[in-house]
């Protein structure tokens, strides 16, 4: 980034639109997000890039939600020690949820925000929705 | 717009909108009244006190040393559940923000289409299948969201909770997915525990009337009296929820669903939450993963990450015509997306934000407490009060067990 454009760079573009992408319910309670192609990123984005990014976010969610003999482990160490061990012991958890801020950061970096876009981390919104914000196109609404 | 910045910290669970209270700068989260849980915790440990001065140094020289030293276990761990429960985040789902609740109420516009004027709207329902059920998510008028599947509002805290069972006055907090587990542990071991004192006031009572006489016992240890009164009432109720309570996990049901006979297999609807495995579902329920709180309340606000990119950037206004003279895309973009992602804390409106979000988010903020004000003046909306009457419903139930 040149030196030369630190006025601008400092400039925030304006926000044109938000699109929300809604959790998928259809195999429980686990959280999981719909990967169909919302329409206002056509123009910006692959369908394939978005698909495999909300992949990537469902398969880490699957992780840390996953029912096992590690979950069953932590949960039986834990209430042994009446739960006090979660003060100073990490969850499984939130070790995916430090991983999954990780990736969204690095497709943001990578992907989105080439593209005019940004990716809100779910955890954010309760893990409701992924917030993806569309900036306002600048080759194309200059003239504003 | 520089009026925004705030020198004192300001966290999340300050602007909270729930009825909810919070000690320790946020870590403690609780429900407004605590009444009951006073009387709980007095009970518990006023019974124990006695079970300690009366009981123990006579059953600890008399029958084994090892009594008191498991009753202490036992009362540390009933404690540490009780306030593990009461002190914790149920599971409560954040209210939409301002941009994402007109997301939705656009949809439902769309799926609606034009409703002529003076006929009543149709329900704000979803339907999704779950493991080839269908369910019904519920508009909630006061969080501006559709209620995910077993989540339900809580009338008391205002707020809805993921999972939700029900509010229980005692331990003073909503019981729900992030603290079902410490509540279950909590009667399970408050049953045990009244078990255990109810025993052995009664094995301490007959080895000193075999000694001394049973009225001369009673003029020695008046607290035993009090003691097993006291366990005697509380026996029964603890017990049977802990029954209750071990019969909803094995079917993987919450309070909330078996009062309102949601998977009471009329229409064939089926738990679709259910493993169809005893086990499976005890060790879903107790030993599953931990679910983090998503609500972030030590998280600071935004204001002051705003104030610091206010510093750093000029005003607001010059904005519109500095955009026309930038002749290259992306790389601007690139780094005032960066930087919005550094400062990407919700709830407050960015610089770039247009003027009149503002009003409107502080307006709903206000106003949010109140839901019925939020619903459409149509009169007559049976359906659409359910979902609280239903929790209502559940709370005063709840009451009697």
């Amino acid at each position: 980034m040149a030196e030369t454009h630190s006025l601008q760079d400092l400039q925030q573009p304006a926000v044109s639109s938000k699109v929300f992408i809604q959790r998928d319910y259809g195999s429980g309670t686990i959280c999981r997000f719909q990967s169909k192609f919302p329409s206002e990123l056509e123009s910006r984005l692959d369908k394939q890039q978005f698909e495999e990014t909300i992949q990537t976010l469902n398969n880490l969610y699957a992780e840390a939600e996953k029912l096992g003999g590690k979950s069953y482990l932590e949960g039986c160490l834990a209430c042994l020690t009446a739960y006090t061990i979660f003060i100073c012991m990490e969850t499984h958890y939130e070790k995916v949820l430090r991983k999954i801020a990780r990736y969204i950061k690095d497709q943001n970096e990578k992907i989105y925000a080439p593209r005019g876009l940004l990716l809100t981390d779910p955890i954010e919104r309760g893990l409701r929705v992924i917030e993806i914000t569309i900036f306002e196109d600048r080759s194309v609404g200059s003239g504003r | 717009m520089s009026a925004v910045m705030i020198t004192r910290k300001v966290r999340k669970w300050e602007k909270l909108p729930g009825k909810n209270t919070f000690c320790c700068d946020g870590r403690v989260m609780m429900a407004r009244q605590k009444g009951v849980f006073y009387l709980t915790l007095f009970l518990i440990v006023g019974t124990c006190s006695l079970f300690f001065a009366f009981e123990c140094p006579y059953l600890a020289v008399h029958l084994s040393p090892t009594i008191p030293v498991f009753a202490v276990l036992l009362f540390l761990f009933v404690i540490a559940m009780l306030l593990r429960t009461s002190f914790s985040d149920p599971g409560v789902l954040p209210r939409a923000l301002p941009e994402e609740a007109s997301f939705i109420e656009m949809e439902i516009e769309a799926a609606n289409g034009n409703v002529p004027a003076g006929q009543r709207p149709p329900p704000r329902i979803r339907n999704v299948q779950i493991n080839n059920q269908i369910v019904k998510l519920k508009y909630c008028y006061t969080c501006k969201i559709f209620r995910p599947p077993r989540a339900s509002h809580c009338s008391i805290c205002d707020n809805c909770v993921d999972r939700f069972d029900h509010h229980c006055p005692w331990v003073g907090n909503c019981v729900g997915k992030r603290n079902y587990r410490y509540f279950y542990l909590f009667t399970m071991s408050l049953s045990l525990l009244t078990i255990y004192i109810f025993t052995f006031d009664i094995v301490h009572v007959v080895m000193r009337s075999v000694d001394n006489g049973f009225l001369n016992t009673l003029k020695e240890t008046p607290g035993s009296v009090l003691e097993v009164l006291v366990c005697f009432f509380t026996l029964w109720s603890v017990v049977g929820l802990t029954g209750f309570h071990t019969y909803l996990i094995s079917l993987n049901q919450t309070t909330n669903e078996d009062i309102k006979g949601s998977w009471s297999g009329k229409n064939r609807v089926q738990n679709p939450y259910s493993h169809k495995n005893i086990l499976k579902n005890c060790c879903e329920v107790l030993c599953g993963p931990a679910y983090p709180s998503v609500l972030d309340r030590r998280g600071l606000m935004q204001e002051d990450s705003s104030a610091s990119a206010t510093s750093a950037a000029p005003p607001g206004s010059s904005m519109s015509s500095s955009n026309s003279m930038s002749s290259s895309t992306a790389p601007p973009t690139m780094h005032a997306v960066l930087c919005l992602q550094k400062t990407t804390a919700p709830l407050i409106p960015n610089e770039h934000t247009p003027e009149d979000v503002k009003p409107s988010l502080g307006a709903s903020e206000q106003k949010s407490p109140s839901p019925k004000e939020q619903r459409p003046p149509t009169p007559k909306l049976p359906p659409l009060a359910s979902p609280e009457t239903d929790a209502e419903a559940s709370i005063t139930k709840d009451k009697t067990h």
